[in-house]
């Protein structure tokens, strides 16, 4: 095969890992301040991703213009969600949190299945099959505004984490918990906040996927694995470290899809995550715990 | 041995237990063809919970991923038994050191690196996804268009090749059953599984007791790793279809564990009342919706969510403990 095609194939790759990247940083923000796995990432996303879908079909709005709405709806999600039924869970034991999130998982993507049945849906936007050329690289239109929306997004994150007020005091909790409480904080409204951050941002993620992949109800277990991949080898609560792994995780699969079957591209980031326990614990961007 | 078998066992406790034994073994007497299905579902998800809850009830680490023992089994005894006409009881045999050997290549990988609690989890998910994906591509078991084993001529009851009634079917999941509850009890009392428990309550505190953490570990995923095995073996012999996608998908690695959960994870006798209340419950809710003509996929799985969130919140220790309390035969180390 021409280097060109596995030049496309992987500049496509880096696009959607961005997509990737943007999802699995919503799930590392939750447990680097929460510390509560959200075992019902992937399911979250598919939420975002059929409420872009229903919108869509019904009043043709291009789901570029949903991105910042369906992220308010998932960010008011995230935080109704942990106010009311997370926070009494954070001090608990690891496992009863992670079988609580379980528990929401199930009945999530089965509420899809009962409600929109299990066919896949797609987007056609004006868009779907154009294509742009950048010198020898040639790419589909919607996987870079895809990828262009989750930089946007995610440098916003950033910006919001480093230089806001709020932002701040939410690192702070994540630092030192107890030292929070004593300055005054109030540590579980900003809980509350920083998880509906977390869902913003697969509510972001979401709809920009469905750009890219038809959306099926089931598709949730699979994006939560995958996010917890691309945390893990990007690096436990570094967040370059996710969309950097989600990056890498992207052109994995891009690649492995052309040279073997679309299919079996899961079982190549799984081998990822295989080495990366093995040879760097702590992810790539991670620093090794004390 | 029949000393340690029988202390500390409540005596009105072990009267319970037999009475329900006598009870369950006189049922199919007594119950139609559909009422033995059910039950034979109710003690299949009774014994591969037993299983999980070596690892996660007594050892502490949870393990999401149990559908991978189950299709290990399913598969291996499967393919023995359809290509080379092995029967199943040696297929369980060749079963056990391939389940075993996934589960300690898990726990190494694990272990070693510190790799512990919900990223255990996601490694133990991460691998049952590898296994149902690999088997999808793997033509020698027919990949997904799925393996069949021939369907017998339900006449003849042949427990050495496991083809016959239901009836046989139950008596073989019911023993099965009574083995793993039976096994467990044992563990429970042995040293390792006082180890096992200081290493659940507090990991630090076992090892510097002296307890060699890492071992004692590896023994527990593949202890629980090869007993589940054998319900993959019950469940391709019994269903006589295998699919990838069907035995080692995430919603099977969650179906096992919701009874454990639900009725008590860590106890002996929560596995068994779980089983009964989920399954129970669920299939009551699956009978009652095709009496009324719907037909809903997915709302059994909701209505399992719904229980498990609800047992979670309200319940935390599971159904089985405030129970025993209730009964007075309390006497297991909680």
């Amino acid at each position: 095969m021409p280097l060109d095609v596995y030049l496309n194939v992987a500049v496509g790759g880096v696009l959607t890992g961005l997509v990737y990247g943007l999802m699995a940083l919503g799930l590392s923000v939750i447990f680097g301040v929460v510390r509560v796995v959200n075992f019902a990432h992937g399911e979250m996303m598919t939420i975002a991703m059929y409420i872009a879908v229903v919108l869509f079909s019904a009043l043709h709005v291009d789901p570029l213009v949903l991105l910042v709405p369906i992220a308010a709806v998932l960010f008011a999600f995230g935080y109704v969600l942990q106010a009311a039924l997370i926070n009494p869970f954070v001090r608990r034991p690891e496992h009863t949190q992670f079988l609580l999130l379980v528990a929401l998982a199930l009945i999530i993507s089965n509420a899809l299945l009962i409600v929109f049945g299990p066919d896949a849906r797609a987007v056609q936007t004006s868009y779907a099959l154009d294509s742009m050329q950048f010198g020898p690289v040639i790419v589909d239109t919607a996987k870079v505004y895809a990828g262009a929306a989750a930089i946007i997004v995610t440098a916003a994150l950033f910006g919001f984490f480093r230089f806001t007020l709020v932002g701040k005091a939410i690192r702070a909790c994540a630092d030192n918990y107890t030292g929070a409480l004593v300055v005054g904080l109030d540590v579980k409204r900003l809980y509350a906040l920083t998880f509906g951050l977390g869902t913003a941002c697969v509510g972001a993620a979401g709809t920009m996927a469905v750009l890219i992949i038809d959306t099926t109800p089931m598709l949730g277990p699979g994006y939560t694995l995958l996010a917890f991949v691309i945390v893990i080898t990007g690096g436990l609560g570094s967040m370059p470290g996710a969309l950097v792994g989600g990056v890498l995780i992207g052109v994995t699969e891009a690649i492995a899809g052309l040279l073997f079957t679309p299919s079996a591209k899961s079982m190549f980031a799984f081998g990822i995550l295989v080495l990366v326990l093995l040879f760097r614990p702590q992810g790539l961007l991670g620093r090794r715990a004390a | 041995m029949i000393g340690r078998f029988t202390a500390g066992v409540a005596p009105r406790g072990a009267l319970l237990l037999a009475l329900l034994f006598a009870a369950l073994a006189a049922a199919p007497w007594f119950v139609n063809d559909y009422l033995l299905t059910v039950l034979i579902i109710i003690l299949y998800f009774a014994y591969a919970g037993q299983a999980w809850n070596i690892m996660m009830g007594f050892a502490g680490q949870l393990s999401l991923g149990h559908a991978l023992y189950v299709g290990l089994g399913s598969y291996v005894a499967a393919t023995l038994f359809v290509r080379y006409g092995v029967g199943p009881w040696f297929g369980f045999l060749a079963a056990i050191p391939v389940a075993a050997a996934c589960g300690g290549a898990i726990g190494y990988l694990a272990f070693r690196f510190g790799v512990a609690g919900v990223y255990f989890a996601i490694l133990t998910i991460a691998f049952a996804e590898f296994a149902r994906i690999g088997f999808d591509h793997f033509d020698f078991v027919n990949g997904t268009s799925g393996l069949f084993l021939p369907v017998s001529e339900h006449a003849r009851t042949d427990l050495w090749r496991l083809r016959g009634s239901p009836t046989m079917f139950y008596y073989v999941i019911l023993a099965a059953t009574v083995a793993a509850f039976a096994l467990c009890h044992l563990l429970m009392r042995s040293r390792i599984g006082y180890f096992w428990l200081a290493i659940r309550e507090d990991e630090e505190a076992a090892r510097a007791a002296g307890i060699d953490t890492f071992r004692y570990k590896m023994i527990a995923v593949m202890v629980s790793a090869a007993v589940t095995s054998f319900a993959g073996v019950f469940y391709a012999f019994f269903y006589n279809n295998l699919f990838p996608e069907q035995v080692f998908g995430i919603s099977r690695s969650i179906e096992i564990i919701l009874g454990p959960i639900i009725g008590g994870i860590g106890t002996l006798f929560g596995p068994i009342l779980g089983a009964f209340v989920i399954t129970g419950l669920a299939e009551t809710l699956t009978s009652l919706m095709s009496a009324y003509g719907i037909d809903l996929p997915g709302a059994k799985q909701v209505f399992d969510g719904v229980c498990l969130l609800i047992v979670i919140v309200a319940l935390p220790e599971g159904v089985w403990p405030p129970l025993a309390r209730r009964l007075g035969v309390m006497k297991e180390p909680k």
